[in-house]
């Protein structure tokens, strides 16, 4: 069941979305979400959206996975919509109950922001899907290199970033395997009432916290005996380099980014 | 008769990803009650997967387990009691240990089962005693004890709810040769006074001929034979072909065979095989 999470998921592939510099990746997503916040009309949403699709297609990943992605937020999706749908009093009244009522403006409204959360969450999906966890870092770290100017531990950051990544599926595969050790012993932990659930996850979290600790320990020696000091002087086994068809994707993101910003500005309706 | 019996079982995991994986291909078998079968089968074989259903940790994609004749998915209700018939222990089941101490650990299935306070001591008491553990060791902290006899906590943690089926995942691995033998002599002797089923997963062909009745072999997600120890054995070739072994002195025996020096090649404890050998080399100085 923990085997569903889909965030953070990397599915390897040979897309020219996965063949992209990371670091030109990491880059594209920001601009991507400064685009998706420029425009506030639906026309400059209709061509982030368009942008969205385009690159969902290039990647060859299911689309099915992206409406995964967008699962685990529903409830925070709802919410949103709601606050809008009631809170927003700007045009005609549709709908009132005492207090309550829905007007033009606030259906536009809730309907836009809903749209823009998906968008952002479906593109931002795309990177790690499409980047293994470990490039991600590496990016980021390269990237961030400037900072070290200012003694800002930006090695030290990305090493603990791609470890605390590189642990995500193991824990959770531990979790499981535990969590049916567990089971096998009858504990009830998806069934059952709150208290005897509560109580019984002590039965989960303690062989949990056993077992990290001993990982993090052993991780650390292992560490050592290969003679890592940090990053002073390190070389690297894959050197990220950028090719033509990261500036191309670049460019065409950055049109984008100007076709939205110029049909915020020029646009009538 | 049979206790446990799997019709079609077919498990498929992560349907409709990537990743989607059958790892229980059509299997089909049945495991009479009282019996002590071995469970081999390569890495990623689908064994572990397959003993997974056996208590229903895991659902089958389609097919059905029954546990005395009746479908264990039937009444969802009544899961945890098929859980408590059938003891499952996993691989390195010491993760799984989690009390303050020895006796409360082993305690915990029990104390699930809703038992009494007496009959949960009682059952503690005797696990322990079956499994090699002192006494003095059950108010001792698990966490302070030595690999193998966390091991053994763990074991015993499942055995105390007496279940109809046991079930061992490779309940030897990453263990000395002398913890080895501790825990498979305390198994049989478990396997002694109660006469209960049980199944071992193990890669040790040595371990499997001298414990087993019967012999399941999974390959590539499916059922390759379940049949008797010694005609399981017999098929030496099939056997290596698909990664697995034989015991040595088998594989003895078989190149004796082609020499014509022995005639005999069903040979899988080395018991057998030196009362074997004596009557031959004692045939040969009578004539």
């Amino acid at each position: 069941m923990l085997k569903d999470v889909t965030i953070g998921q990397f599915f390897p592939g040979n897309s020219i979305i996965h063949r992209l510099d990371p670091r030109f990746k990491i880059v594209i997503t920001l601009i991507f979400i400064v685009m998706l916040f420029m425009g506030s009309r639906f026309a400059c949403l209709a061509i982030g959206a368009l942008y969205t699709f385009l690159a969902i297609m290039l990647s060859g990943i299911p689309f099915k996975m992206f409406l995964k992605s967008v699962k685990p937020l529903l409830p925070f999706l709802i919410i949103t919509a709601l606050i809008n749908l009631f809170l927003v009093g700007t045009g005609d009244v549709l709908w009132s109950w005492r207090f309550l009522k829905i007007t033009t403006g606030g259906v536009n409204l809730s309907v836009f922001m809903l749209a823009r959360i998906v968008l952002l969450i479906m593109g931002s999906s795309l990177l790690t899907y499409t980047t293994s966890p470990i490039t991600l870092t590496d990016a980021i770290e390269r990237l961030l290199s400037p900072l070290k100017k200012l003694r800002f531990p930006v090695h030290e950051l990305a090493m603990m970033m791609s470890i605390a990544l590189r642990f995500i599926p193991t824990l959770i595969e531990e979790t499981d395997k535990i969590i049916s050790a567990q089971k096998a012993r009858g504990a009830e932990i998806d069934s059952g009432s709150f208290t005897t659930r509560a109580k019984n996850l002590v039965s989960i979290l303690v062989p949990l916290f056993v077992s990290s600790f001993r990982r993090a320990d052993e991780l650390a020696t292992a560490m050592e005996c290969r003679c890592y000091n940090g990053g002073e002087g390190r070389t690297r086994l894959r050197q990220l380099r950028s090719a033509r068809k990261d500036y191309i994707a670049l460019a065409v993101t950055v049109f984008f980014l100007a076709g939205v910003i110029a049909a915020d500005k020029l646009l009538p309706f | 008769m049979s206790i446990l019996k799997t019709e079609e079982l077919t498990y498929t995991y992560s349907v409709g990803t990537p990743f989607e994986k059958t790892a229980v291909d059509h299997v089909s078998l049945e495991i009479n009650e009282g019996e002590m079968i071995g469970v081999m089968g390569h890495t990623g074989s689908g064994k572990s997967t397959l003993i997974q259903h056996f208590n229903g940790l895991l659902r089958p994609t389609s097919g059905r387990v029954l546990l005395d004749g009746r479908d264990i998915w039937e009444d969802k209700d009544k899961l945890r009691d098929v859980r408590f018939q059938v003891g499952l222990v996993f691989q390195y089941p010491e993760y799984q240990i989690f009390e303050e101490t020895v006796f409360r650990d082993i305690a915990f299935g029990p104390k699930n089962m809703g038992l009494d306070e007496a009959e949960i001591k009682r059952r503690v008491l005797e696990t322990a005693n079956d499994i090699g553990l002192s006494e003095e060791l059950l108010e001792r902290s698990p966490f302070d004890l030595s690999g193998g006899q966390k091991r053994r906590v763990a074991i015993a943690g499942v055995m105390a709810m007496e279940p109809k089926v046991l079930i061992l995942d490779e309940p030897t691995a990453g263990l000395d040769p002398a913890g080895r033998d501790k825990i498979l002599s305390h198994i049989r002797a478990y396997h002694e006074r109660t006469k209960n089923t049980i199944l071992i997963v193990s890669h040790s062909m040595e371990d499997i001929a001298t414990f087993a009745d019967r012999i399941l072999v999974m390959n590539n997600a499916k059922l390759f034979c379940f049949d008797e120890t010694k005609k399981v054995f017999a098929r030496a070739d099939e056997i290596s072909q698909i990664g697995l072994d034989v015991p040595q002195i088998t594989r003895v025996f078989m190149e004796l065979k082609k020499r014509g020096i022995a005639q005999d090649k069903e040979v899988y404890t080395v018991g057998y095989a030196k009362e074997l050998l004596l009557k031959m080399l004692g045939r040969r100085e009578g004539s």
